[in-house]
């Protein structure tokens, strides 16, 4: 469709790039990667838990949180680790459970594995990379059909990483999102760090705010929340506190680019949603 | 291809063509931005609308065809984006602030249709940080040089009679209209105050404004886009890589 813009992480991966998005379906359209009706997320659909917290199907006993809902709950469970161990195509460092994408893996029969995954953000284009090693790794454990579904209802948030998602980001030298986003809703624009040379021309109102790592984004610093303080981002290499930002995007279009002002490193910082 | 089928059938059509739109217009951006950091944000913006667009296509499937169907074999008059995304990038300024006045207008919008649009209560958060962006810039540009803040008062001044149609009904949305335009007003209103910029008064309504890319009315840039962003596939029918 349009170029695909961003600079992406490239590394190698050890499936191949484009595959569609089923076993069992044509291998039409395979340009623009979803196949007609891939995506289950009708606008007729439920709108329920949009607002409200994880969707009610994640909970049982499967590991890492993911539903297995199925008759054959002891393969199904198998699959679901299966696909919740396979490594994201971007951030190889988490798996797709610890990234909180993977919604649901059910078996409706015996030998057919339904997947259903949520995207990060609506054009996130890992999603279709991840939908293929989805694919090869519950073939390669004797899955005969296996479809991978997009939904979009309820949205992926920040918050859905888990702890040792958190972890592991760190240790890569991404600083992880802060907690709490979700229940933030979608939130107002933040004031404007904007650095003024004194004296140059242009406006003449009051000055503007100064530049703060704690106003740096529409992540909870709205209009209706100016000067309620909020934990700061810290810097993955030397933990400090005073970093600031450098820009909105970064790598995908899931981080920011920021910078620690103790140790000068610049380090992406997975932005809360 | 849409002459058949209900309006009704369609009231999410508006939000695919407005973000396939502009999401090629930001795309133009690659190569040619100001600084890396701009190129990337463009770019990252343009990839956010692309799949809020293919979301929307890949639902409209049984009706208008596949995505590449949708995008690609689509006549001029078919396409339903409002005419304020398709107007050409001019300079920076000018890219900025189609970004201010189009983001301040779709993430009100998406929050109108969250609880009903799952596409757009997936799309609310990320589209406050794409206006979080355009007001970031715009601050920047009025608050700068002169003459970064006279560019920035000429685009505002030349897309204003763009900004009337964005509030024109879309049949079948829920969505309050007349309040998305007073949030939109309020939005728009402070961040020029705050940029030192004037709010313009020129025309946004009815004769000598503009805006009828609802009905599939465009204005000329339009065609000239979609030839480019058409070309490759109608020249090679179904081709992959």
């Amino acid at each position: 469709m349009v170029r695909r813009p961003a600079p992406r992480a490239a590394e190698p991966r050890p499936s191949p790039a484009t595959s569609t998005r089923t076993s069992t379906g044509s291998s039409a359209d395979t340009s623009a990667g979803t196949p007609a009706g891939a995506s289950t997320g009708t606008y007729a659909g439920t709108p329920a838990g949009i607002s409200a917290g994880p969707p009610a199907d994640i909970s049982t006993g499967a590991p890492a949180g993911i539903s297995t809902g199925s008759p054959a709950a002891t393969s199904a469970s198998t699959f679901a680790e299966l696909a919740g161990a396979v490594p994201d195509p971007e951030l190889p460092v988490v798996t797709l459970a610890e990234l909180g994408v993977l919604r649901r893996v059910t078996e409706p029969e015996p030998g057919r594995v339904l997947v259903e995954l949520t995207p990060t953000y609506t054009g996130c284009p890992a999603v279709e990379a991840m939908a293929a090693d989805i694919e090869q790794a519950l073939r390669e454990a004797g899955a005969a059909h296996v479809e991978v579904r997009t939904v979009l209802a309820p949205p992926w948030s920040t918050d859905d990483i888990s702890d040792e998602g958190r972890r592991k980001l760190a240790g890569h030298g991404i600083a992880p999102p802060r907690t709490g986003a979700r229940a933030r809703g979608p939130v107002l624009v933040g004031l404007s760090p904007t650095r003024r040379v004194p004296g140059t021309p242009g406006r003449t109102g009051p000055p503007l705010a100064p530049c703060t790592p704690e106003t740096d984004g529409p992540e909870g610093e709205g209009q209706q929340r100016q000067g309620q303080e909020r934990e700061p981002v810290r810097c993955p290499h030397c933990g400090s506190a005073a970093t600031e930002l450098l820009s909105r995007f970064s790598s995908t279009a899931c981080k920011a680019l920021r910078r620690c002002t103790a140790c000068r490193e610049p380090f992406d910082h997975f932005k809360e949603v | 291809m849409t002459a058949t089928v209900p309006p009704r059938a369609l009231a999410t059509l508006p939000l695919g063509d407005d973000a396939l739109v502009l999401s090629h217009r930001l795309g133009e951006w690659a190569g040619h931005a100001p600084v890396l950091e701009e190129e990337v944000a463009l770019a990252n913006i343009a990839l956010d609308l692309l799949g809020q667009a293919r979301a929307v296509y890949a639902e409209l499937a049984e009706v208008l065809g596949s995505e590449d169907e949708i995008a690609f074999l689509r006549e001029e008059r078919e396409f339903r984006n409002c005419q304020l995304v398709e107007q050409p990038n001019g300079d920076f300024a000018h890219t900025i602030v189609r970004q201010l006045f189009f983001s301040s207008y779709q993430q009100p919008l998406h929050a109108h249709l969250a609880p009903s649009l799952p596409l757009a209560a997936k799309a609310v958060r990320e589209t406050a940080y794409h206006r979080d962006h355009a007001e970031q810039w715009t601050l920047r540009l009025g608050d700068g040089t002169e003459e970064s803040h006279a560019r920035t008062q000429r685009a505002a001044d030349a897309l204003w009679r763009y900004t009337g149609e964005l509030f024109q009904p879309i049949e079948g949305l829920d969505v309050p209209w007349e309040e998305l335009e007073e949030e939109w007003s309020a939005t728009v209103g402070d961040v020029f105050a705050r940029a030192g910029l004037t709010v313009p008064t020129g025309p946004r309504r009815d004769a000598w404004s503009a805006g009828a890319g609802r009905e599939g009315v465009h204005t000329e840039p339009f065609g000239r886009m979609l030839a480019e962003m058409q070309h490759l596939h109608r020249s090679h029918p179904g081709a992959t890589w």
